[in-house]
């Protein structure tokens, strides 16, 4: 037996390519049962780059569908809350170039807001405990409700809902506390030819 | 002599300290107001205990410690409170928090304290609760609460002390002139901590050698005990707690760790002064030795300053020049910072007041182009890359930013001090820093809102489910009613229920046998009623009216055709 197929090399490659072909195609798949990965990893680390105001002004209900629409080739500049930096770091994450940020979902700002309800004025309708996405708002009906501020993400979404108009979103105070140091202006170009290269850039 | 070993990098600017130091340490006179910051150490906030229109007195506390990692902070002078607000404070934001404001009453009058004349008699709890009460914070620059450092831990003995009187900083003279003046107040602070810390093998005294005059007056007093005065060359920065302790014993404090992780207490000239006062004279920490400095202060000299003492009023005892200022800097020109107002109080941390004249340190020049000439490298003592980190600054690359070790900074100026470009390179680090940690408060907050909206979506499913359950146990229940009354049609429509009403009418009518006598019980009745009628029609025709006989006649005519009717059926039934 051996010794004809010691004869006919063909022979030989054949059954031990197919052989190998046999080992690690068991070994391949015995390893996809064992190390799967539940879920989409990618979804995953988008959703960890989103900001989680749970706004939906991407248009999706949420920012894990949002993630999940970018790993399935949505546009990445729909996030106004994340603004530019999200923008980058998705860009980083998946490797493509980073866009500005679409208009059309609403514009970056520049100092956190938060809601709070002017309580004298609060009905106790319980419309915006419903529409808060993420459980910030506390209060029962008929009763005056607040909202917890540590909690808020500034998503808007209660303002909407709100039938006496009674919630403001207000600018969080900037204490000493969370001061840390501006950055310094960006040197400037003293060499001409840089210059004007920054300026074909400008133009 | 103890061997000392010898950072990388460093710089040499020139020193300037000798102009403060002609003079020996000067007291003020008490300011009319004092603003007294409620927050002046690292850790949480404490609990205000004053009111306004309330009488204090020297050494009174304001605030009480509510946590650990609080201290307390005490009046400076006796006096009355005038404001509990937000004030400007000596801090590079230039923003406000709050402080209450004492109104002097120019007595001065202490509170009643007593010290402790034998300490070593005390445990060191208690005499660590001493230091906290007495609301002692790190007077080197960090304000890092004494206790906590001092605290013994369970894995940790420590067995070295090391009294750090570098102050390798330009300009400033405060500890300088403290060990020439206070040595004795020194070394029992010294003692006290050596008690504490349950009599540390090694305690050492760093100091730069350009404090000749210091050791010469520390020395008398440590020839009979065991502390060791280690001069070594003077280079900046000397004085960072990580350096010293390398130049020292030559052991690097790893990164993001503590000296205590090596066994080792590291404590400034200031903080054991205070501890003295604290524990022997029971005085808690509402003075310190403060060097006002520079070419526009005509008279520069160090003062016993009372926390709380606004700035303006060491500047106009000082013959201070404002047109000759080209800013005012409280720390040293190296680490210091800018004051954007002479209204901030002296605080617990604030060792100098350096107001340089226009060609002592000049306006920054605008910054120009990174030449990578690598001179920053060469100076930084942490051997960070200090060009590579200012490429990644300015790209706000946090990722690269910590892998190149951008926590270690000990934000000394080295880089920017010799950087050719003038670029103010640590400016970018701290404003990166600044960033990340910010980015990572915000990553927390983001957890936590995504695990929120989590839960609330589970929450909203499981009570749709249960509605949903709810519903189908409902109608489940009617259909078994149904179904045990026989209703085999279930519906709600309009022919169904017509339907089923014909049908329950069907279901009502007995056999035709029942139907029949039914319908002969109605003709018996009908007879009668027939009978009944004509008998009253008769009775009218005698003697009623004419209306009554139409009546009479109608009601008989319809009890005949009810007779008929029910005649009729009933032949119909028996057929």
């Amino acid at each position: 037996m051996i010794d004809s197929i010691a004869q006919q090399p063909m022979l030989a490659a054949l059954i031990a390519l197919v052989s190998l072909g046999i080992v690690f195609g068991a070994l391949l798949g015995f390893a996809a049962e064992k190390f799967k990965v539940q879920g989409d990893p990618i979804v995953e680390q988008i959703d960890n780059l989103l900001p989680q105001t749970q706004c939906g002004q991407c248009g999706f209900p949420g920012c894990r569908p949002y993630a999940q629409s970018i790993a399935d080739g949505d546009a990445i500049n729909k996030c106004p809350p994340g603004g530019q930096n999200t923008i980058n770091a998705i860009a980083n994450l998946l490797d493509v170039p980073a866009p500005a940020l679409d208009e059309e979902h609403g514009e970056e700002e520049e100092i956190k807001t938060i809601a709070y309800i002017r309580e004298d004025e609060c009905i106790g309708c319980t419309k915006c405990i419903q529409a808060c996405p993420v459980d910030a708002i506390l209060g029962a009906a008929k009763l005056m409700h607040t909202v917890i501020v540590s909690e808020c993400t500034g998503c808007d979404l209660c303002i909407e809902p709100c039938p006496v108009d009674c919630i403001d979103m207000l600018p969080v105070v900037q204490g000493i506390v969370q001061w840390h140091w501006p950055t310094p202006p960006t040197t400037i170009d003293l060499i001409a030819t840089s210059k004007m290269s920054s300026q074909e850039d400008a133009a | 002599m103890s061997r000392t070993w010898e950072t990388p990098g460093g710089v040499h600017p020139p020193e300037n300290k000798s102009q403060s130091m002609t003079q020996s340490i000067g007291h003020l006179p008490i300011p009319g107001t004092l603003v007294i910051p409620l927050h002046q150490h690292i850790g949480s906030p404490s609990k205000i205990d004053v009111t306004i229109g309330q009488t204090v007195l020297k050494g009174q506390t304001l605030t009480t410690a509510t946590h650990s990692n609080n201290l307390p902070v005490h009046a400076s002078t006796s006096g009355t409170v005038i404001s509990i607000d937000d004030q400007p404070v000596a801090h590079p934001s230039g923003l406000n928090a709050p402080c209450v404001t004492i109104a002097s009453d120019g007595r001065d009058q202490w509170i009643e304290h007593v010290g402790i004349t034998d300490f070593r008699r005390c445990g060191p709890l208690d005499l660590l609760q001493i230091i906290t009460d007495a609301g002692i914070a790190g007077m080197g620059g960090a304000g890092f609460p004494s206790a906590i450092k001092l605290s013994p831990s369970k894995d940790k003995a420590i067995d070295t002390l090391i009294i750090n009187a570098t102050e390798c900083e330009p300009y400033i003279t405060a500890d300088d002139a403290a060990m020439r003046e206070k040595a004795q107040d020194l070394i029992q602070g010294i003692e006290v901590v050596c008690h504490i810390l349950n009599d540390p093998k090694r305690v050492v005294i760093g100091i730069e050698d350009n404090k000749p005059q210091a050791i010469k007056a520390l020395r008398p007093y440590i020839q009979e005990s065991s502390i060791e005065i280690v001069p070594f060359p003077t280079k900046y920065p000397s004085g960072g707690e990580k350096q010293l302790i390398y130049i020292l014993t030559g052991r690097e404090v790893p990164s993001g760790g503590l000296p205590i992780d090596l066994g080792m207490v590291c404590l400034n000239i200031g903080t054991l002064i205070a501890i003295k006062r604290a524990v022997i004279d029971g005085e808690p920490l509402i003075s310190r030795i403060t060097t006002v400095t520079g070419g526009a202060c005509g008279v520069n000299r160090n003062y016993e300053v009372l926390i709380g003492t606004p700035i303006s009023h060491l500047l106009t005892h000082n013959e201070f020049d404002e047109k000759n200022c080209s800013r005012l800097i409280m720390g040293g020109p190296m680490m210091g910072f800018s004051l954007t107002s002479t209204d901030v109080p002296v605080v617990k941390t604030t060792n100098c007041i350096l107001a340089p004249g226009h060609s002592e340190i000049p306006a920054d020049t605008p910054a120009q182009a990174c030449i990578r000439c690598g001179l920053c490298a060469e100076a930084c003592p942490v051997s960070l890359l200090p060009q590579q980190l200012f490429w990644y600054a300015q790209a706000k690359d946090q990722e690269r930013l910590e892998a190149h070790n951008l926590f270690d900074c000990i934000e000394c100026g080295a880089c920017s001090y010799v950087c050719p470009s003038n670029i103010p390179l640590v400016q970018h680090y701290r404003s990166s820093k600044g960033e990340i940690r910010k980015a990572n408060i915000d990553k927390i907050d983001a957890d936590n809102a995504r695990q929120r909206f989590e839960f609330r979506k589970l929450r909203l499913e499981q009570a749709d489910e249960q509605r949903q359950a709810k519903r189908e146990a409902r109608r489940l229940v009617t259909e078994q009613a149904r179904a045990t009354s026989n209703t085999s049609q279930p519906g709600s429509s309009a022919a169904d229920i017509i339907a089923a009403a014909q049908q329950r009418v069907i279901t009502k009518q007995a056999s035709p046998e029942q139907q029949k006598a039914k319908c002969e019980r109605a003709l018996l009745a009908a007879q009668s009623r027939l009978q009944e009628a004509e008998k009253r029609l008769i009775e009218a025709t005698t003697n009623g009216s004419k209306q009554q006989q139409t009546i009479c006649s109608a009601s008989v005519e319809s009890a005949r055709q009810k007779v008929d009717q029910t005649q009729y059926r009933l032949r119909e039934l028996t057929d």
